[in-house]
């Protein structure tokens, strides 16, 4: 893969000597827009199937390749785009590899961060005048009152995931369901977000269950004998339901209630049918080439980290490419405004709400090998945009502090 | 796809009205069956299904009405069809992906978007060898040329740009930045304008070739329907230059505008998901495909009436029509 990028580099220094650039691009000079990635590189279990493809640099690929294309648009416009990379070891200190991009000069940061390290390099003082993309923590106090001026989102939060996931289970009118919940931090977040939706949406949860597990060896010989006796003890006993909601965003043990639980009844939530930004079998709105583009370039299928990553990349280049601008409050105004639009081949332009700094963008509901639907569904109609019907609306919010540069 | 009508039709009325519409066979490419349906003109019913390569999309019809270009997109390739033995005779390289492409005025050389590689591929359609590949923006789709076949132009769907190529040089001398997935251009018969559809963005850029300048930007408005489901992609622009039509997707309609004054005039109500559409010879249908009912829809261009749909194959993509 490097092989080719190198190729590709040089092609595109080619391409600048040789390509006229239009009118509007000729009265400025070449330009060089850098664009910072941090992330921490925690230590995380071997994925928790054989099937499942490891991710080592999850998030990473997606702002590498983003560079990519957004330079293949540059070589018209004599926009150059580089990327800094902070990849922090676990345990490594966030907040001062942070600083050190700051003091290179970056103001665009991919923030490829669990909740409580974003806050806290959104928090540095010298990262006001900073763009933070928040690329990976789904956490909905970071839309409400956890918000930061200085902060967008392109990783939906778990509250337009529930909703993505509830509008879906009401219209197959799967009204009444299980609610099974693990016993991680994020599983109680997103859980807090499915009651949250199963009463915006009119759904009853029957019931609710904790599984008591925390992942241990991924491998195991005898993996199945056990958890088949498990499962169905688990389930039974529920009242009159339709479907189970689980949020076990560890994968502890959300895949093995499928096919095993009491009553036959299908998995949604953490495992099962998921509510996503991204998956492998989206092939809708020509996300087939992003798909191959993006296998041809990591090695690997892209993830909803990579995916936002992607996004946040591309929505820098967007406002470069249209302002024909590249410093931080001519970006920064123009992407948080009413011209900014990026595409993300979900089948109509992606827009951040002035409220929250959350990017607006329809939920994947996802098999294992399809895409099985994508919310908002239709009837769910709002005055100004469908999207809206997903996740903290304007009047909804909890967030106090006023986007900049409004 | 574009089928370099003018040339063929001048040519036919010249000889008699052989190209009316009773003669005349539509042929449809059905993306996710691997079939084209031969649907005859004069009866508006199905004559035939013929197995093509995998997930054909971009159709057209060589300069002397004898052969179909098909775009075989998960082959990789261009299959050649010939429309007197109703049968495919052969195959062209494409480059990977292969989805629009353009066929030259004079006949050749065919110019193909590789929507996978960021390339056009030029193929020399008698001699079947790639003549060059010309590097553009991030997924490269609509493909336009203009009457003199000098100017080819490419949008690319992710840069958001119209290139503008010399076929002589293969150069790329301008790029013009469009609204958010540009997927069709449509150069006017005169060749002074350039009309281009924003797919994501829902508006349709209409650009002056001589100066390379956005001369008017036309938005869309249905009433009833949020401006999220305007997703224009096919534009078609009648020969004397009054009327443009563009298929506006998952709108379901084809919008009808004066081309003189950049007005909507109608929104004619399709099938589903309606992307691409081909008029016939003497302009007097208007052919477009709907991928999501599976059906082609016939518009009367003088009465701006939808006389007919025709059901068709799964997903049909692309329509060419032979008179």
């Amino acid at each position: 893969m490097r092989g080719s990028r190198v190729h590709c580099a040089g092609f595109l220094v080619a391409a600048l000597l040789t390509t006229p650039v239009p009118a509007a691009a000729q009265d400025t000079p070449p330009a060089t827009i850098p664009i910072a990635y941090i992330t921490e590189r925690v230590k995380e279990l071997p994925p928790f199937s054989l099937v499942d493809q490891p991710t080592a640099d999850n998030g990473l690929m997606g702002a590498r390749l983003g560079i990519q294309d957004d330079n293949t648009t540059g070589k018209f416009t004599k926009q150059t785009f580089t990327l800094d990379e902070a990849v922090v070891p676990d345990g490594g200190d966030v907040v001062a590899a942070f600083r050190g991009l700051l003091a290179k000069g970056d103001k665009f940061i991919v923030a490829d961060l669990p909740a409580a390290q974003l806050l806290a390099i959104a928090d540095v003082p010298e990262a006001k005048d900073t763009l933070i993309f928040n690329v990976q923590a789904k956490d909905d106090a970071l839309r409400g009152e956890q918000c930061r001026a200085n902060v967008l989102h392109t990783m939906p939060n778990y509250a337009i995931l529930a909703d993505g996931l509830a509008q879906y289970l009401m219209w197959k009118r799967w009204a009444n369901w299980l609610l099974v919940v693990g016993t991680g931090d994020d599983d109680k977040l997103f859980a807090t977000a499915l009651r949250r939706a199963a009463d915006r949406f009119s759904a009853t949860i029957v019931e609710e269950r904790v599984f008591d597990a925390t992942p241990g060896a991924r491998r195991t010989d005898t993996g199945y004998a056990q958890i088949q006796k498990q499962i169905p003890v688990f389930t039974q006993d529920v009242s009159n339901y339709d479907v189970v909601v689980v949020s076990d965003e560890r994968d502890a043990f959300g895949e093995y209630l499928q096919y095993r639980t009491w009553d036959a009844r299908p998995v949604v939530g953490t495992q099962g049918l998921v509510p996503t930004a991204w998956h492998r079998s989206q092939e809708q709105w020509g996300a087939t080439q992003m798909q191959n583009r993006f296998a041809k370039f990591a090695g690997r299928w892209m993830t909803e980290r990579d995916y936002a990553a992607w996004l946040a990349v591309r929505s820098i280049s967007e406002a470069t490419t249209r302002t024909n601008k590249t410093d931080y409050a001519s970006v920064n105004a123009y992407i948080r405004g009413p011209e900014f639009g990026v595409a993300g081949f979900k089948g109509q332009k992606l827009t951040f709400r002035d409220w929250d700094g959350q990017l607006r963008q329809p939920v994947l509901l996802a098999g294992p090998r399809t895409l099985v639907s994508v919310s908002p569904q239709e009837g769910y109609l709002h005055e100004f945009s469908e999207l809206d019907t997903l996740g903290f609306d304007r009047p909804d919010t909890t967030c106090k502090i006023k986007a900049p540069a409004q | 796809m574009k089928v370099g009508l003018t040339v063929a039709a001048v040519a036919l009325i010249a000889v008699g009205d052989v190209g009316s519409a009773a003669a005349e066979t539509i042929y449809v490419t059905n993306e996710k069956d691997n079939t084209v349906t031969v649907v005859d003109g004069g009866t508006l019913e199905v004559a035939n299904t013929i197995p093509v390569g995998q997930r054909p999309r971009g159709i057209t019809l060589s300069k002397d009405n004898k052969r179909l270009f098909i775009c075989a997109s998960d082959d990789n390739e261009i299959q050649v069809f010939d429309i007197a033995k109703q049968a495919i005779v052969g195959t062209l390289p494409s480059g990977p992906d292969p989805e629009q492409f353009i066929l030259a005025p004079a006949g050749n050389p065919l110019y193909i978007a590789n929507e996978d590689d960021n390339m056009v591929t030029v193929v020399d359609v008698d001699s079947g060898e790639k003549v060059t590949e010309i590097p553009v923006g991030v997924e490269p789709e609509g493909m336009g040329i203009s009457p003199d076949g000098k100017t080819l132009v490419n949008t690319s769907e992710t840069t958001n740009m119209a290139h503008f190529i010399d076929t002589e040089s293969h150069e790329i001398i301008d790029n013009v930045l469009i609204d958010s997935r540009p997927r069709f251009a449509e150069f006017t018969a005169d060749g002074k304008q350039l009309w281009v559809t924003a797919e994501i963005g829902g508006s349709v850029s209409v650009i002056d070739t001589a100066t390379r300048k956005v001369i008017k930007r036309i938005g869309f408005a249905v009433p009833g329907m949020n401006a999220e489901a305007i997703q224009p992609v096919g534009v078609r622009v009648t020969r004397d230059g009054k009327l443009a039509f563009v298929a506006m997707g998952p709108a379901n309609r084809v919008a009808v505008i004066d081309a003189q004054t950049f007005e909507v005039k109608d929104y004619l109500l399709v099938g589903q998901r309606v992307w691409q559409m081909a008029f016939n010879a003497d302009q007097s249908r208007l052919y477009t495909t709907n991928g999501n009912s599976n059906d082609i829809s016939v518009i009367d261009v003088a009465s701006l009436e939808v006389v007919k749909s025709i059901t068709v194959g799964n997903q049909p993509w692309g329509v060419a029509v032979a008179p």
